[in-house]
């Protein structure tokens, strides 16, 4: 201890406590700040790169849901579409067979609307072809039996009584 | 030797390693025994008087404590004369500054090592055991009974060896690190060169010693000192290794402003939790009639720990740094004192190894100084949202 003592030196400790203070402002103005200001700067950097490779990486996560999404939409949109397609096309083919149905019922009943007229304008015809020729057969049924004027007459009768019920 | 894998190996095997074992053993007790007789021999030579009436083992002692010791000249290597018995000194001298009164400056050569009274201003200065002493014209030094001088010593300002390392190892700090800063500037936050080496070490004390035991907040008013303390203590330990010699930082003086400086610093940035912990350690958690009985134990012992806490510093560092130097001299004087072709090489070897660990040394110490102030700097810095902790503690406890 009386070594420790004699040995120390005051000279030395006024260097040193002198030198060591000088170095340490010189070196915080010179040297540290700006050292420890281009770390943290750099560090500081490097965080705001990740963060915002992060929100980059996020917002691509979002659109591709978005993506996900539109597509789903559409292709429940197109189911839709084409259900409705369907619908529609099974419809009209429904509607088609129905009008057509409909048409044939119509030119059927007209067929035989004409067909009626027809075979009624035909009987008709026929009567009064009948009539004619039932009077060229009574004229020369008359011509032959017009002797008997009373039996022409009875005659006559009978025939046009059979001729309606005809 | 090959590995025994067969059964019917084995016998021959194990036959084998004996014999190996049997030689390796024969060769030890052969080397031991020789330098044995080598170390009998030389120790005999060495006690042998040497011409100025000391033996080699006392002018190697004296070497080691004149080495320890700070200088007045920057000696690189000196030799002696063989006719003259005189040593001559090769190296530069180094200012020699004086308050006795007045200002007295010469240069240390005048000294001529301690063969030559100074006259200055009209006293008279004499060096002896590299410090200056007031003597009359004769340069007479009169010895107490412990043979130790009793000659007035003049408060000393010179510029020594170490006051001149100091000043170098200053310099290329700041050329290094305001070199290193530019070159931040200049390649934008990427270091560079050297800087690729440091950058890490800089990291380091701000990720692992600052941040770590001062916390975030307020780690980096220390910043700058713990830097400074940390690349200051470490250059000059490695600059203490080289065949310059200089050992700075085992110098009591050196560490003792490095410890003033830490308590210093310590002391004014004590916030009140700071001050609360070493007058009032308990807190709130007690009656103060308790309080009073066990203050008057505690209260000195946390007063007594401001003060062993940087006295620890500047003894730690002080004492490890001389070992290390002590046991590195007196090693490379054991080759002189055992002058065999065995025991030169085994000195050699020795040296080399403990030469290695004073390399981690110089860079433990660095650490260690600095950890240490950061923690002290952590204890003072000590923000309310911890106290409460403790007392959180306390009443758990």
């Amino acid at each position: 201890m009386e070594k420790l003592i004699n040995d120390f030196s005051f000279g030395l400790f006024f260097w040193q406590i002198i030198i060591f203070v000088l170095l340490l402002l010189l070196l915080r103005k010179f040297a540290w700040k700006p050292i420890l200001n281009a770390v943290n700067d750099r560090e500081e950097g490097i965080k705001n790169a990740l963060d915002s490779a992060e929100k980059a990486k996020l917002e691509m996560q979002n659109l591709q849901a978005d993506n996900e999404k539109l597509l789903q939409e559409a292709r429940a949109e197109r189911e839709v579409m084409l259900k409705e397609a369907r619908e529609i096309k099974a419809k009209m083919i429904a509607d088609a067979k129905e009008e057509a149905k409909a048409e044939a019922d119509k030119t059927v009943a007209q067929a035989q609307a004409a067909i009626e007229s027809e075979k009624k304008s035909a009987i008709a015809e026929l009567k009064q072809q009948v009539a004619s020729l039932s009077l060229e057969i009574a004229e020369k049924v008359v011509k032959h039996e017009l002797s008997d004027k009373d039996k022409q007459l009875k005659l006559v009768d009978e025939m046009l009584g059979d001729a309606k019920l005809n | 030797m090959y590995f025994c894998t067969d059964f019917k190996d084995t016998v021959i095997c194990s036959k084998m390693q004996r014999k190996t074992l049997v030689r390796i053993l024969s060769v030890l007790l052969f080397i031991t025994s020789f330098s044995a007789v080598a170390q009998d021999e030389h120790t005999a030579e060495a006690k042998e008087i040497l011409p100025e009436g000391k033996t080699k083992k006392e002018e190697i002692k004296e070497f080691i404590n004149h080495h320890l010791m700070d200088s007045h000249d920057f000696n690189l290597f000196g030799s002696t004369d063989e006719e003259t018995g005189k040593i001559h000194h090769y190296g530069f001298p180094l200012p020699v500054i004086l308050w006795d009164g007045g200002l007295h400056t010469f240069m240390s050569s005048e000294f001529h090592h301690g063969e030559n009274v100074v006259e200055s201003n009209g006293n008279y200065y004499k060096l002896y055991h590299s410090k200056i002493y007031r003597t009359d014209a004769e340069g007479t030094i009169n010895y107490d009974e412990d043979h130790h001088p009793t000659n007035v010593r003049p408060l000393d300002f010179s510029i020594t060896k170490s006051v001149l390392m100091m000043l170098v190892v200053g310099l290329l700090l700041v050329w290094l690190f305001t070199s290193l800063a530019k070159s931040y500037a200049k390649n934008g936050s990427l270091p560079k060169g050297l800087g690729r080496f440091f950058e890490p070490v800089v990291l380091y004390i701000r990720d692992d010693i600052a941040i770590a035991n001062i916390g975030e907040n307020k780690y980096k008013k220390y910043m700058p000192f713990l830097l400074t303390v940390f690349f200051f203590i470490w250059f000059l330990n490695m600059f203490g290794l080289t065949p310059l010699g200089v050992n700075v930082t085992g110098n009591i003086a050196v560490t003792t402003a490095l410890a003033i400086i830490v308590f210093l610093i310590t002391t004014f940035t004590g916030t009140k939790d700071y001050w609360k912990h070493i007058f009032d350690p308990l807190g709130d958690g007690m009656p103060w009639i308790g309080k009073i009985f066990i203050y008057i134990i505690l209260v000195p012992i946390e007063v007594l720990g401001m003060f062993i806490k940087p006295f620890a510093l500047l003894i730690r560092l002080y004492a490890n740094m001389t070992a290390g130097h002590v046991v590195m001299m007196s090693l490379i004087g054991l080759i002189f004192i055992f002058k065999s072709w065995i025991g030169g090489p085994l000195s050699f070897g020795l040296a080399f190894a403990i030469m290695l660990i004073e390399l981690l040394v110089a860079l433990l110490q660095a650490y260690i100084f600095t950890m240490l102030a950061a923690l002290y700097f952590g204890f003072a810095s000590e923000s309310h949202e911890h106290h409460e902790e403790h007392e959180g503690e306390i009443q758990h406890l």
